[in-house]
C-alpha cells in the first residue's frame, strides 16, 4: 500500500491516481469493512428485507453557475447517478451547504430552486439538510455535500467485478461537453459558447438500460472522464478494457475545444453519461433501450472487455495505431467538481 | 471520434483509417529503400513538442516500420530553457509586490533549489496562470500598486505575440508591466544539431506553428549546407504519415529540400507582419539552452528601443549556470541522442506526478508524451 501522503495537493482530489491512492492509504486503512471495500459508486447496505443503496458527494465548483447547470443541479444529480450505476432507485437525498460570509442570498436560492428541479426531474425528495456559514476567505463561495439513499430491487446485483471477458462498452452519449464548459466559464477562454454542461439525473436512463438481462455493470462517466473508469473497472474485473477512438462520441466543438487546450476528452469531467458493460448477446438490445431515452439518444458501443495476460486500457486509435491510456495522473480541471 | 455529420460529431479527413493505411503501407516500401541509402536505420526528429504528443497520442509508433525512428527535437519551449533561467524566473517570484503571470506549463519546472512556482506560491509569492499575455496586462492596470511579470518563454511562435503586446503597454505608457524575453529561434537550433560531430539525424520534421511565421526560407541551409532532407508538417495523424513519407522519398531520390506539407497554414513566406513586430522589439542575442548552454545569436532579447520592459533588467537579476538534476536525461533527449526509456529515472523516480527533469513536466515534453502514451 502506498504511504501517507506529505502534504495533500490539489491532484489528490482529481479522481486520477493520486486521488485513489488517499483512499487507499488514508481512508480504506481507517473504515475498513465490507460494504465500503469495493470502492464503487454507492455502498450496499443490507437490512432485513432489502438491500439500500447509499451514497454521498461534496461540490466545489467554481464558478457556481455555467452553461448548461450550475452546482446545484450537479450536486443532486451527482448524488442521484451514484445510486441508479448499482441499480438503485432514489429513495431520498440529504443536501448540506457550506456558505462563504458574503455570499449573494439571490444566488443561493437560484441554485436551490435548480436543485428542487433537478431532483423533481428524478422524482426523489431532499428531505433533510444543514447550513453552515464561514467567515470571508475560508471557502469559495458555495460548497455543497448531498447523500442519497436509493433501493436495490430484489435480485439485481450490478458489479465491476462482474464483468466478464467479452462484455460490450456502451456510453450513453457524447464526452467532455461539462468538464470543457466550466473551465470555458471559469477561465472566459470566450470558447463557442454552445458547449454545455451535461448534467442530468440518470435514474431513468439506468432502468431503460436495466430492463435488458445482460447488464453486468455500470458507472457514471464523472473527474477523470471514460478513461478513468474504464481504469477502475478493469482493475476491479481483472479484464482489458478496449476502445475504439472512432466510435466515441465527442461533439464538434467540444473536440476542438479539447485539442485548443491541450486536452484528451476520454479524460475530461462529464455529470450526465453512463458506461454500461452488458454482454455481448444483451448489447444491441441495451442500446436500443438506452437510445430511446433523452440521456441516451446518443448512445453508441465504444469498446470490449477481453482477458488477457497483462490487463490495460487501450485505445484503438483512428489511423489504426494503439495506445495505453492510464488513470489521470495529476490534475486536469483543478476544482470541475 | 467518429465522422457522423447527420447528428453532430465528426472527425477529419486527417484521421481517415483508409488513407492512414495506405499512407503507412508507403512508408514500409520507401523506409526499406531510404534505410538502404543511409546504412540499415533511418532517424527523423520531430523539432516540435506538440509532434512528439501528436504521434504518442495517435499511437502510430506501432505502425512504423522497423527501419525508421522518430526521435524528438530541442522544440518544446519549458524543456529547452535552460536551469540558470528557471532560476531567474524562480529570483523573479521571490520579488516582494511582483505579481508572476505565466502559461500553465511552466508552474512545475524545480528550479536548481528544488522549488518550482508551485511551492513558491505556496511560500507567499503572488502566481497566476493566464492565457494570453493581455491577461496580465489586464491584471496590470486592474492593480497599479504591484509589479505585473509575464514569463516571456517559447520559440517565434510566442515571440510576435508578446511582442505586440510590449508595444501596445509602451504605447499605454503602463509603468507596472514587464516581461522576460527567454526566447529561442529554431533554425540555429537545428544548425547546433547539424554541427555535432555525432549527429546521426536524416531528416527534420519542422513545427508548423514556427514555420507559419518564419516561413521556409530560414531552413534553406539545412537543405543546402548539410545534406539533410526538411518538410514543414501539420499536426494531425495524416499530415505527420504524409511528413514522415515526403522525407523518406527525399532520401530515396537524393534530393535534400525544403518541402510544405502543411501548406493549408504555412506560406513559403511566413508571416511578414508578425516577423515585423519581433524584429521591432526583438533582437538576436545569445540564449542559454538545457544541457547545450549559452550559444551566442540562438535567441531574442529585447532591443534597445524595448529594454524597458525587460523584466529581467527591471529587477536585476543575475545569470548565474546552475547544474540539471542528477541522472536525467532530459539534455540527450533533447539533441536526439536518447528516447525517453533509456533514462534510469523513467517511470521510476520522475513520473508526471514528480517530475524530475523538465521533459517529463511539460505538457508537450518528451518523456510525458512517452509515459502518458506508452510511446
Amino acid at each position: 500500500m502506498k504511504p501517507v501522503p506529505g502534504k495533500i495537493v490539489l491532484a489528490h482530489g482529481s479522481g486520477g491516481r493520486l486521488s485513489r491512492e488517499l483512499v487507499e492509504s488514508v481512508f480504506l486503512k481507517a473504515f475498513s469493512n465490507p460494504a465500503l471495500a469495493p470502492l464503487e459508486d454507492s455502498a450496499e447496505v443490507r437490512i432485513p428485507g432489502a438491500t439500500l443503496a447509499f451514497t454521498t458527494d461534496s461540490y466545489v465548483v467554481t464558478p457556481v453557475e455555467f452553461p448548461g447547470a450550475d452546482i446545484g443541479r450537479v450536486a443532486v444529480c451527482g448524488t442521484v447517478n451514484d445510486l441508479s450505476v448499482k441499480g438503485a432507485r432514489p429513495l431520498a437525498l440529504s443536501a448540506g451547504f457550506i456558505l462563504e460570509e458574503g455570499f449573494s442570498g439571490k444566488m443561493l436560492a437560484r441554485i436551490v430552486s435548480s436543485m428542487r428541479r433537478a431532483a423533481d426531474e428524478a422524482g426523489v425528495k431532499i428531505v433533510t439538510g444543514d447550513t453552515k456559514v464561514v467567515e470571508r476567505g475560508k471557502a469559495d463561495g458555495v460548497f455543497i455535500n448531498t447523500a442519497g439513499v436509493g433501493l436495490i430491487p430484489k435480485g439485481r446485483r450490478l458489479s465491476s467485478a462482474a464483468v466478464r471477458p467479452g462484455d460490450v462498452v456502451i456510453v450513453s452519449g457524447s464526452l467532455a461537453d461539462h468538464g470543457v464548459a466550466v473551465m470555458n466559464a471559469r477561465d472566459r477562454l470566450g470558447l463557442e459558447s454552445s458547449i454545455k454542461s451535461d448534467a442530468a439525473p440518470l435514474n431513468g436512463l439506468a432502468e431503460a438500460a436495466l430492463k435488458v438481462p445482460g447488464v453486468r455493470a455500470m458507472r457514471d462517466i464523472t473527474r477523470g472522464g471514460l478513461a478513468t473508469v474504464l481504469n477502475e473497472v478493469s482493475a476491479a474485473c481483472g479484464l482489458t478494457a478496449e476502445v475504439d477512438e472512432d466510435s466515441v462520441p465527442v461533439s464538434v466543438p467540444a473536440r476542438n475545444a479539447c485539442a485548443l487546450l491541450g486536452l484528451d476528452p476520454l479524460y475530461v469531467a462529464n455529470e450526465g453519461k453512463l458506461a454500461v458493460f452488458v454482454s455481448p448477446e444483451a448489447a444491441p438490445r441495451a442500446l436500443k433501450a438506452m437510445r430511446a431515452h433523452r440521456y441516451g439518444s446518443a448512445a453508441a458501443i465504444v469498446g470490449r472487455m477481453l482477458k488477457e495476460k497483462k490487463p490495460q486500457v487501450r485505445l484503438n486509435t483512428s489511423i489504426g495505431g494503439a495506445r495505453v491510456m492510464l488513470m489521470l495522473e495529476g490534475e486536469q480541471l483543478p476544482r470541475i467538481c | 471520434m467518429k465522422a457522423r455529420s447527420s447528428d453532430g460529431f465528426s472527425s477529419s479527413l486527417w484521421r481517415n483509417p483508409e488513407l492512414a493505411a495506405s499512407a503507412v503501407s508507403e512508408m514500409r516500401r520507401l523506409a526499406a529503400e531510404a534505410a538502404s541509402k543511409t546504412g540499415g536505420q533511418v532517424n527523423f526528429m520531430e523539432v516540435c513538442g506538440t509532434h512528439t504528443m501528436a504521434i504518442a497520442a495517435s499511437g502510430m509508433r506501432r505502425l512504423f516500420p522497423g527501419e525508421l525512428r522518430m526521435l524528438s527535437g530541442p522544440g518544446c519551449p519549458v524543456c529547452v530553457t535552460s536551469q540558470g533561467d528557471i532560476d531567474r524566473v524562480l529570483a523573479l517570484a521571490s520579488v516582494p509586490g511582483v505579481i508572476i503571470t505565466t502559461f500553465g506549463d511552466m508552474l512545475k519546472v524545480k528550479g536548481s533549489g528544488g522549488l518550482d512556482l508551485h511551492a513558491m506560491r505556496a511560500l507567499g509569492s503572488d502566481v497566476r496562470v493566464v492565457y494570453s499575455p493581455l491577461d496580465a496586462v489586464a491584471l496590470a492596470e486592474a492593480e497599479p500598486s504591484r509589479q505585473v511579470v509575464f514569463l516571456g518563454v517559447g520559440f517565434e511562435t510566442t515571440a510576435p505575440v508578446i511582442a505586440g503586446t510590449v508595444k501596445r503597454v509602451k504605447k499605454s505608457g503602463l509603468k507596472n508591466f514587464s516581461s522576460t524575453a527567454f526566447f529561442k529561434l529554431v533554425p540555429p537550433a537545428l544548425e547546433l544539431l547539424l554541427r555535432d560531430p555525432e549527429n546521426r539525424i536524416h531528416g527534420f520534421m519542422l513545427p508548423g506553428h514556427v514555420s507559419a511565421i518564419i516561413g521556409l526560407e530560414p531552413y534553406r541551409f539545412v537543405a543546402e549546407k548539410y545534406r539533410v532532407p526538411c518538410v514543414v508538417t501539420g499536426f494531425e495523424p495524416l499530415d505527420i504519415l504524409s511528413g514522415i513519407n515526403m522525407l523518406l522519398r527525399q532520401i530515396v531520390a537524393g534530393k535534400p529540400a525544403v518541402e510544405d506539407e502543411y501548406f493549408r497554414a504555412v506560406p513559403p513566406e511566413g508571416n511578414p507582419a508578425a516577423r515585423g513586430l519581433m524584429e521591432e522589439v526583438f533582437t538576436v542575442v545569445p540564449a542559454s539552452w538545457r544541457a547545450i548552454g549559452t550559444v551566442k545569436d540562438t535567441g531574442l532579447g529585447f532591443s534597445r528601443a524595448y529594454e524597458y520592459f525587460d523584466a529581467v533588467k527591471r529587477f536585476k537579476i543575475p545569470y548565474s549556470e546552475a547544474t540539471e538534476p542528477r541522472g536525467c536525461l532530459c539534455g540527450k533527449i533533447l539533441l536526439g541522442k536518447a528516447l525517453p526509456p533509456d533514462c534510469p529515472l523513467f517511470g521510476k523516480a520522475c513520473t508526471p506526478s514528480s517530475a524530475v527533469g523538465p521533459c517529463m513536466v511539460s505538457s508537450e515534453g518528451a518523456c510525458a508524451a512517452w509515459f502518458k502514451y506508452g510511446g
